[in-house]
């Protein structure tokens, strides 16, 4: 399925298949799939559970491989990247929200956020100007060495946020990042997702089961058992 | 790439209770190690300051010790006037002919126990040869007296070796009039007196030993020569500490091979038990371990924080374990020396090597207990272990 945006893509999904294998038995979960995410998209992905939505989006990250077909990232074919490769291309051109959060509980936010910059040749005191930046961006400038359980949910997932943001990753994927927190907070979080992409360029790739959540992004794709059903394109704003 | 160290040291500290029965596990095998080390160290030491580097100590050929030899008063006098041998101030030659014997003593404060205790027969100028050695309390023994001076070791071991005490041997009764500090040598546990009285008392006709001052070490095997082509004398020479040194190596290889097995042993079981704490840190963290991964961190980079991790616990053990054998050092004990079966008392010497072999073991055990939970962690699928989370 093509961007209907017409921008260059960042994402190029191509006959691509994914099949689970449970002990003996094999459980496809993507069949055939084709799609085109433009640079600076807002993309949200919808299903029921088991439809394959997480599946894309660990495809497009490099975390998982498919069965059959291609995946192109900001230009990289993923299927020609060994395991160390695809590490270095996460941490190059992927920036990861989950839906728990998943910062590491025994860091600090700041020591949190500079993870992924650990992986850039800056030194201490550059990693440490781009940690406050980011932190000043999502509006945690004064809870830095506070630990996550010091934090509250919708801080916690703005830390996890920064996280993904820090290193300058193209690619946002965003796995129900609003999926744990209430409704105050979840406003928060796509306000700053949509701020993101609209001031930052950054694009996004966002798996929800959340209607008012999917509402924030430009195209809406539907899935079931694997296979695109529907797709609805909303006005940039 | 490397994760930061306060990552594994804060996981330590939130999960202290299984960290510190860890690091118990590991602090008792480095105990133990480091008690055995230097339980063997210090009897070899023992052994090994008995004795000059100057002094040669000779022996009938194809004696192993001073108890199987065996020198006749001629071949000590021939042997004594060996160029090779230094002379005193008195033009006389630095030569001491001393007679050996093992007596069995009670212990003190346990009649029913007892344990040979080795008497030497020596002369006034015993401290001459041993300047090393010298009187702690009282006076030395008088020629021809039913005297003898003990080393510092036999008072307070052996009933009849405090000062003023008589001692009942080869029949006659021998007053200790003074002790004589060795310097942690082995001739601190000897009773020493005049080698004249004692050969009638010990119905002894020969020399067990004759010891000589060098006047220069580099002549030994000269004087070996001579000895070897003189018929009249079938004697042999070596340098006297290399004899001692000698006569505990057998007995430090024992000591050092019963510990090791017992510290194979409890390593395999704190192996375990590091295994079992990794295991559970790498199972626990599953989330964790997938979202650094998502990050961009290479699976060896996660290898190498786990291996850290181990390797942490393991040296707090380590140090554990040298904490906990630390007051032992300077403690004294004795054993049978397997040559002169003979009690030897000596010291457990903890040396810095020692305490480094220790923490070196206990990193080893870190090593080889973290590898396979951390290999696990490397390798586990990410998308699986973030499902799994």
């Amino acid at each position: 399925m093509d961007s209907p945006t017409g921008g260059r893509p960042i994402i190029a999904l191509r006959g691509v298949s994914k099949t689970y294998k449970r002990d003996t038995i094999e459980v496809p979960v993507l069949a055939q799939l084709d799609l085109d995410v433009a640079e600076g998209e807002f993309l949200a992905l919808m299903g029921p559970s088991g439809s394959g939505k997480s599946t894309i989006l660990n495809l497009v990250s490099g975390i998982d491989s498919p069965t059959a077909g291609r995946v192109v990232v900001a230009g990289v074919d993923l299927g020609s990247l060994d395991q160390a490769a695809l590490a270095a291309f996460r941490a190059r051109h992927v920036g990861f929200i989950f839906q728990s959060y998943n910062l590491i509980p025994v860091l600090t936010a700041f020591q949190n956020v500079e993870l992924p910059l650990l992986l850039t040749g800056l030194d201490r005191r550059q990693r440490k100007q781009h940690v406050l930046d980011v932190l000043g961006i999502v509006g945690l400038h004064g809870r830095s060495e506070h630990y996550p359980r010091q934090l509250s949910g919708g801080q916690e997932q703005r830390v996890a946020i920064a996280r993904a943001i820090v290193s300058d990753p193209s690619l946002l994927v965003a796995d129900e990042p609003t999926g744990d927190l209430d409704a105050a907070s979840a406003t928060e979080i796509l306000d700053l997702l949509g701020r993101l992409n609209r001031e930052f360029g950054k694009s996004v790739v966002m798996v929800t089961h959340d209607p008012r959540a999917a509402e924030r992004a430009h195209r809406v794709l539907h899935l079931d058992k694997g296979v695109l059903v529907e797709s609805v394109q909303r006005d940039r704003p | 790439m490397r994760l930061p160290i306060q990552y594994n040291l804060r996981n330590l500290v939130v999960r202290r209770t299984m960290t510190l029965m860890t690091a118990g596990g590991i602090a008792l095998v480095v105990a133990v190690l480091v008690l055995t080390l230097a339980l063997a160290h210090g009897f070899s030491a023992t052994l090994v300051a008995t004795g000059r580097p100057d002094n040669a100590i000779v022996l009938r050929s194809g004696s192993d010790s001073e108890m199987m030899s065996g020198l006749t008063r001629e071949a000590a006098r021939v042997i004594a006037s060996d160029p090779a041998v230094a002379r005193g101030a008195d033009g006389e030659p630095l030569a001491l002919s001393e007679m050996v014997v093992l007596v069995n003593l009670v212990r003190r404060g346990n009649p029913t126990a007892s344990s040979n205790v080795s008497v030497r027969g020596v002369d006034a100028r015993v401290l001459e040869l041993r300047p090393d050695i010298g009187l702690r309390e009282g006076r030395l023994f008088r020629a021809g007296m039913d005297e003898v001076v003990v080393g510092r070791n036999l008072g307070r071991r052996f009933e009849g070796c405090g000062l003023g005490e008589k001692l009942r041997m080869g029949g006659r009764d021998w007053t200790v009039v003074g002790t004589f500090d060795a310097g942690g040598s082995g001739f601190d546990s000897e009773i020493w007196g005049d080698a004249e009285a004692f050969l009638p008392a010990f119905d002894r006709s020969v020399w067990s030993s004759l010891t000589l001052r060098l006047k220069d070490p580099g002549a030994l095997p000269a004087l070996e020569a001579r000895l070897e082509a003189d018929p009249r004398l079938h004697a042999t020479a070596r340098i006297e500490q290399e004899y001692y040194r000698a006569q505990s190596q057998q007995l430090a290889a024992v000591i050092r091979a019963l510990g090791l097995f017992l510290v194979v042993v409890m390593a395999a079981g704190a192996i375990f038990g590091a295994l079992n704490t990794m295991y559970a840190a790498v199972g626990s963290r599953s989330r964790e371990i997938a979202t650094l991964l998502a990050l961009g961190f290479p699976p060896r980079a996660i290898l190498a924080s786990f291996m850290v991790e181990s390797v942490l616990l393991c040296l707090i053990g380590g140090v554990l374990g040298c904490l906990l054998a630390l007051p032992v050092h300077g403690m004294s004990t004795g054993t049978t020396n397997w040559s002169s079966f003979s009690e030897v008392a000596f010291e457990f010497r903890l040396t810095p090597g020692i305490l480094a072999t220790g923490m070196l073991a206990s990193v080893l055990l870190g090593l080889v207990g973290g590898w396979f939970p951390a290999r696990a962690a490397a390798r586990r699928p990410v998308s699986e272990a973030l499902r799994a989370g």
